[in-house]
């Protein structure tokens, strides 16, 4: 990716994919708690590697990331990150305990959380490849609990072989008064992103 | 404590003079480099987020890789008056997030960072003094001019200091 290589019609494309891949997610989280679930427009946004731990409320706060390999047409990975409060109520909502109930991260909490991650991440990824014809299949996916820092550094990384910015695009999901905030990383390898724009370009 | 801290982000390298203290919070696969100069009591720290500059096309800021990096932040502390000999070094982070194997180049990519910055400390002469590298962990890291010790936050395992 070479981020002069981005102009606004680029990020119209980009905004679309958001846009479309979190729709699909939202419908898909929906499902899965049997609530309405609502979601706001998802922002794209380029930034400065500085910038990037600041995104899920500061480096040091504990966030759940869920990586998820991406094979096919294009390759790379995707990253759904969750504030670690939210995972929390989102696996205490699965279990159909109290929001507010203490969750242990034992190996049943970890595998509802990568099954979260994978629903939703699929769900993206799926409206992504109907939209372009693109064949997109995700890998298993792989989960840490760790420092917004940390866990961004591993996207920020991959951005950084080819610039010195990082593109993300943020949702918000919101069920009730509940606001769970998710973050997706899509990022693509290089070969794989010039693919994916020029897909989307020449359909706009 | 007398407050100079000063933050140091992710691809960004920072020194200051004694009294201080650089910051650099929640590394993950990167590595924090922290220079000590033992006579003039001033630190440097980089945190540099790949191994090599020349296996990248976008070389612009030095600070991203450990051969410029380290080589950039020696500079600046050199022409600011540091001791050339009795600069030694701490190193921490070049975790590795995630175990997923089919992404092994990419997931490798914490070690590769802490092999790059061993070869290129050691090319400079400037000794490893202690390290706290690898693992599945983030780490947040505070270096004190006073005395050069790296204070080592996790999440998991508290407070060390190395």
């Amino acid at each position: 990716m070479d981020e002069f290589f981005l102009n606004s019609f680029h990020l119209d494309v980009l905004k679309e994919i958001g846009n479309i891949g979190a729709g699909n997610a939202a419908t898909a989280l929906a499902k899965m708690l049997d609530k309405k679930v609502n979601m706001e427009v998802p922002q794209i946004r380029i930034m400065g590697f500085s910038e990037v731990s600041e995104v899920v409320g500061g480096a040091e706060t504990p966030v759940a990331g869920i990586l998820l390999g991406i094979r096919g047409d294009i390759s790379g990975y995707i990253l759904f990150v969750l504030e670690e409060h939210a995972a929390k109520k989102l696996v205490n909502i699965l279990m159909g305990r109290n929001t507010d109930a203490e969750v242990e991260y034992d190996e049943i909490t970890l595998s509802a959380l990568k099954e979260v991650g994978n629903i939703l991440t699929g769900s993206y990824l799926s409206a992504i490849s109907t939209l372009t014809g693109l064949s997109i299949k995700p890998d298993i996916p792989d989960i840490a609990i760790d420092m917004a820092g940390a866990i961004l550094s591993v996207p920020a990384i991959e951005f950084a072989k080819t610039a010195d910015a990082v593109l993300y695009i943020e949702t918000e999901f919101i069920e009730g008064t509940q606001r769970v905030i998710g973050d997706f990383f899509l990022v693509p390898d290089t070969d794989s992103y010039v693919k994916l724009i020029n897909t989307l370009g020449a359909m706009c | 404590m007398a407050e100079n801290v000063i933050k140091v982000g992710m691809a960004d390298l920072k020194h200051t003079s004694h009294p201080g203290v650089l910051v650099t919070l929640g590394l993950g696969s990167c590595v924090g480099v922290a220079l000590y100069d033992r006579k003039t009591k001033m630190i440097g720290l980089a945190h540099i987020m790949l191994p090599w500059s020349q296996q990248a096309k976008n070389r612009a800021n030095k600070a991203k890789f450990a051969d410029t990096g380290i080589q950039l932040l020696l500079e600046n502390m050199l022409n600011d008056g540091a001791d050339r000999n009795s600069i030694v070094a701490k190193i921490a982070g070049g975790a590795q997030m995630f175990t997923y194997t089919s992404l092994s180049d990419m997931i490798r990519v914490g070690e590769r960072n802490v092999e790059a910055t061993k070869k290129v400390l050691k090319d400079l002469n400037i000794p490893v003094i202690a390290e706290d590298t690898g693992g599945n962990h983030g780490r947040t890291i505070e270096f004190y001019s006073d005395d050069g010790r790296l204070m080592i936050k996790t999440i998991g395992f508290g407070i060390a200091y190395i």
